[in-house]
């Protein structure tokens, strides 16, 4: 074991002087490709404005700024402090998506915002962190025996499916669905047997038809709108129709910086948030929307590699959760933007403009650095 | 320290299998990608053209038409217009409404835009609203987010600088109709006018062009963002028209606030130089659409504003028909140049007396002095012993009573009687009948333009044939000779001479009708013919008084008609001038004819193409060889 190893087994002693350690802890290659897609959104948002920081891309690297001193602090406590707050962050998670439903404001036809402190916050961002965090810290005193039991199975099962029914109550099928399948994740990397996951994929599968009866009007038109989107061109169509065009006419090498005419004269709605990938597709070609998904993937390859390295199951299972979360974030948006799946408010992490989704994942990736900074302290299954 | 060992290896496991399966999703989303971008960029970029470009055709700018010194007589003019493109908007009636909420429109204009926005494509404009002042380009260009897929463009509209005076001749251009605009798909293009009479109509599909097209980009709201390629079509051909603008405001300027019409031709190879009808009507009024009281005021107007009278107007021709008449009998046979016929002011046939003009015996007098002093019972008599097929005969060979060969729209045909004409209509001819056709009354009915074709034909003796259009572009008008190689009419040279003799002294000897008319040009002589033709017969007790004067009312006078050419022998110019009710053709119509002769002799642009420097001294008459 080497000097740093050491002290960061005794965090405790010499604080201030583990500080300036831990900080040259963090995983720099993974905060350069976090830097790198900001770019990436500050290009894309300047071509978004027709050629001008005003009024997204500045906007949004201000925030990134921000966010990314956030994510530094975040990294430099000691992740068995985070795992000691895992139930009461998840409990807080919780309460948010109740005041959400009783004091949230409308946007898009869904009550999912709401301000505190005069930030806007979506809580189920906030939500899909604090469930890692909590089965996480569930499965950290685990050991493989009781993974077994369907038993022990259950209160895990019902940690995810009460935040998984408040959001769809919202209603936000999209991160609904992403919840549940950061749940799972977690579960199935703390060892759950992959034919339990098949079981309840079957169960679902088999509810499909009823879960469509109860589904809210504008979700099953998203749905038929999916399924041809050609029928109202001018209707529900029209963004599948316009996002397709727009990739398709990018091209090998694309139409050139600032000079993508689906972007420039605003046949893209919303393409600032949701669509944001279309504009790189366009003007970049497929060289550059390959270049950015191999960037993506590489964050999502950096914190499972954080995952790996970890030490202590607790790390581990949260740097699952939350590469999965970032996985899940990419997967939705451009499987929509491509029109591979009905379309939700699912933007595209670091590069969509807004402020709420990149708080969330800055957060997330705060606490993965945590991970990072802390995967060979002591942290036996015992100490939760 | 075992079970954690255990737990990691399962979890290394496991969280690389995880990673694998979401580097496959990626990768499918790469391979989606491929597809999207790579294999079906072809039908995409098509895709996003078409989402972006948006094609519009143009009505290309209507030729000019100009005189023959290069005067431009029917030009084009530019204003702002409002167009729609209707593909270019989701809810075409709702960016409707909001037009009308900023650019007031009429009940008519409605209808009319809701036909055209019915049976147009897409792509083509539909005109909105002409004309647009600055208040309603301001309101316009302020609420264009709302009003997608409408234009603010520059159209053209025709402009005639010599307003009414050429409004006949040059005629005048309008909105095609639903039916012609279905014919004929450029023709419904916003600013695409169509001729209407005279030169506008006869060279129209020249005057046209070709339309152009625009390709703009446009935004998702239908609003152009810029212009990407711009074809201007080809510009319709320039007509140049054998007119003389000014001879023709000489024309209208003269006839004044008479009813009448007024031809010059260029004896020599039929060109016309003047065409002018009055009263006249702005041509420019039909581009904008003439407005519902104008229109009433036209159609109930006893001077028929919008009649050419110089090609459509009918006319008894009276004496100017005598020169007809005296050829025909010439080459019957039935008259000499010597034969001696006497007037004792009236002829008697059966039981009905037809009197000589003003009841006056003229004698015993050749054909010469009888055309002089336009003494009707000469030609009663020689009308009787040659016929009137003879006649008919001899008048169509001279462009009376028969279609023209004429590039001029809508003229026509007149008519002089004859047997079969008389068999297929039932009229039963009587010898009455024959007498009066001597002196042109009765079934002859023809046009000023004929009249000044046969002038011509008489002092050339040759085909002419009457034309308004010089060149199109820079091809000459085909079908005439401009160089005076018109074929020759088979009419005996020594009869020409004696009717031009006869003609010569109506103009230029004291005792002539026209003599006061005579030119005031030293050694250049004009020839011509008084015509006095009634337009209503006369009861017993006007016969008796010679009911022709300005006691009656106007439109119970007689029209006045002469005809004339000049130099009188070497014929360079043709005329005929009609000025209805204008009681003696020698009084008011043949001072008209006198000074258009004498603008075309002496203008210098025309006198420049002339002969008339070397012209040689005219042909002078003792006052002995009249007779008294």
């Amino acid at each position: 074991m080497n000097t740093l190893d050491n002290s960061l087994r005794r965090p405790f002693h010499n604080r201030s002087f583990g500080l300036m350690r831990k900080f040259l802890a963090i995983n720099w290659l993974f905060v350069l490709c976090v830097c790198l897609l900001a770019g990436v959104g500050y290009t894309a948002l300047y071509s978004a404005a027709g050629g001008s920081g005003e009024p997204y891309a500045n906007d949004q690297i201000y925030r990134f700024a921000g966010a990314l001193v956030m994510m530094f602090v975040i990294a430099m406590i000691d992740i068995r402090v985070i795992a000691k707050v895992s139930w009461v962050a998840y409990a807080c998670g919780v309460l948010l998506l109740l005041m959400v439903m009783k004091f949230g404001h409308v946007g898009l036809g869904a009550k999912r915002w709401m301000t505190i402190g005069g930030m806007e916050i979506q809580p189920s961002e906030l939500m899909k962190l604090f469930l890692a965090m909590a089965i996480a810290s569930y499965f950290h005193r685990a050991s493989y025996e009781r993974v077994g039991n369907v038993l022990f199975l259950l209160p895990a099962a019902l940690a995810i499916l009460v935040p998984v029914g408040l959001i769809l109550k919202e209603p936000n099928l999209g991160t609904a669905v992403i919840t549940g399948l950061i749940g799972s994740t977690v579960m199935l990397g703390a060892g759950v047997r992959w034919w339990k996951f098949a079981l309840i994929l079957a169960v679902v599968a088999a509810a499909a038809p009823i879960l469509y009866h109860h589904l809210h009007d504008y979700q099953r038109q998203r749905i038929i709108t999916f399924l041809n989107p050609g029928a109202d061109p001018l209707g529900a169509g029209y963004n599948i129709i316009q996002s397709k065009i727009a990739l398709g006419s990018g091209g090998l090498t694309g139409q050139g910086y600032l000079h993508g005419t689906q972007n420039q004269l605003n046949f893209l709605p919303e393409k600032q948030t949701d669509f944001v990938f279309t504009i790189i597709a366009e003007e970049f070609g497929f060289i550059g929307s390959v270049a950015v998904l191999a960037l993506l993937f590489s964050i999502v390859a950096l914190a499972l590699y954080t995952a790996i390295s970890c030490s202590h199951q607790y790390g581990r299972l949260l740097a699952l959760g939350i590469a999965a979360n970032f996985f899940l974030y990419c997967f939705v948006n451009l499987s929509m933007v491509m029109g591979l799946i009905p379309v939700g408010g699912v933007p595209l992490p670091l590069i969509s403009y807004g402020g709420s989704a990149l708080t969330a994942v800055m957060l997330g990736f705060g606490v993965l650095m945590s991970v990072h900074v802390h995967r060979d302290v002591e942290f036996p299954s015992g100490d939760l | 320290m075992k079970r954690e060992t255990k737990d990691k290896a399962g979890f290394t496991r496991r969280a690389v299998l995880i990673g694998t399966a979401q580097l496959g999703i990626f990768s499918a989303i790469g391979a989606r990608l491929y597809n999207l971008q790579v294999s079906q960029h072809g039908k995409y970029a098509t895709m996003a053209k078409a989402n972006s470009i948006s094609e519009r055709l143009t009505a290309p700018r209507r030729g000019l038409i100009t005189d023959r010194f290069g005067t431009i007589l029917a030009g084009n003019q530019q204003h702002w217009r409002a167009s729609f493109m209707q593909g270019l908007a989701r809810d075409p009636q709702a960016v409707l409404a909001n037009f009308q909420r900023l650019v007031p429109l009429t009940d008519e204009e409605k209808a009319r835009i809701q036909a055209d926005l019915a049976d147009r494509p897409g792509y083509i404009p539909v005109v909105l609203k002409d004309y647009l002042d600055w208040p309603d380009m301001a309101a316009l260009e302020v609420n264009a987010p709302d009003l997608p897929g409408v234009i603010v463009e520059v159209g053209t509209s025709r402009t005639y600088p010599f307003g009414p005076s050429l409004a006949h001749a040059i005629g005048y251009v309008a909105r095609p109709s639903q039916r012609e605009a279905k014919n004929d798909p450029a023709l419904v293009l916003p600013g695409m006018r169509i001729g209407r009479g005279g030169v506008e109509l006869a060279d129209d599909l020249a005057l046209r062009g070709a339309p152009g097209f625009v390709q703009s980009e446009t935004n998702v709201r239908g609003q152009v963002v810029r212009v990407v390629a711009r074809d201007s079509g080809t510009p319709g051909q320039t007509v140049m028209t054998t007119l003389d603008s000014g001879m023709q405001a000489l024309a209208v300027q003269r006839l004044g606030t008479n009813t009448g019409a007024a031809v010059v031709l260029d004896a020599t190879n039929g060109e016309i130089l003047t065409m002018a009808s009055t009263p006249s009507f702005d041509p420019s009024l039909f581009d904008k659409g003439v407005p519902a009281a104008t229109w009433r005021e036209w159609m109930t107007d006893p001077q028929h504003p919008l009649e050419n009278k110089a090609t459509s107007g009918l006319f008894a021709p009276g004496s100017t028909f005598k020169p007809t008449v005296a050829l025909a009998a010439l080459k019957a046979g039935t008259l000499t140049p010597d034969t001696i016929l006497t007037c004792p002011g009236f002829l008697k046939l059966g039981d009905h007396i037809f009197w000589c003009d003003n009841h006056t015996a003229h004698g015993s007098i050749t054909v010469t002095t009888a055309l002089q002093v336009s003494c009707d019972v000469f030609f009663y008599k020689t009308a009787l012993r040659t016929g009137i097929d003879a006649i008919s005969q001899m008048a169509a060979k001279l462009g009376l009573g028969t279609a023209l060969q004429t590039d001029v729209p809508h003229v026509a045909t007149g008519l002089v009687p004859s047997h079969e004409w008389a068999k297929s209509r039932g009229v039963h001819w009587v010898e009455g009948d024959t007498v009066v056709q001597g002196i042109g009354q009765g079934y002859t009915m023809l046009t000023p333009i004929s009249l000044a074709t046969a002038a011509a034909r008489i002092a050339t003796g040759r085909a002419v044939d009457p034309h308004i259009i010089k060149r199109v572009g820079d091809a000459p008008q085909t079908g005439f000779d401009p160089s005076g190689g018109a074929a020759l009419l088979d009419i005996d040279e020594q009869h020409l001479k004696v009717v031009h003799q006869g003609m010569f002294e109506v103009v230029n000897t004291p005792a002539g009708t026209a003599y006061t008319a005579r030119l005031t040009l030293p050694g250049v002589q004009m020839a011509g013919k008084t015509g006095t033709a009634q337009v209503h017969n006369d009861n017993a007790a006007e016969s008796v008084r010679n009911y022709n004067d300005n006691s009656m009312p106007w439109a119970m006078r007689p029209n006045a008609l002469f005809i004339a050419f000049a130099p009188v022998d070497q014929p360079r110019y043709a005329a005929a001038v009609v000025v209805e009710h204008g009681l003696w053709g020698g009084q008011s119509a043949a001072p008209i004819a006198r000074d258009l002769m004498t603008y075309a002799l002496t203008h210098s642009s025309n006198a420049q193409d002339s002969n008339i420097k070397d012209m040689p001294t005219g042909t002078q008459i003792s006052e002995a060889d009249v007779p008294s």
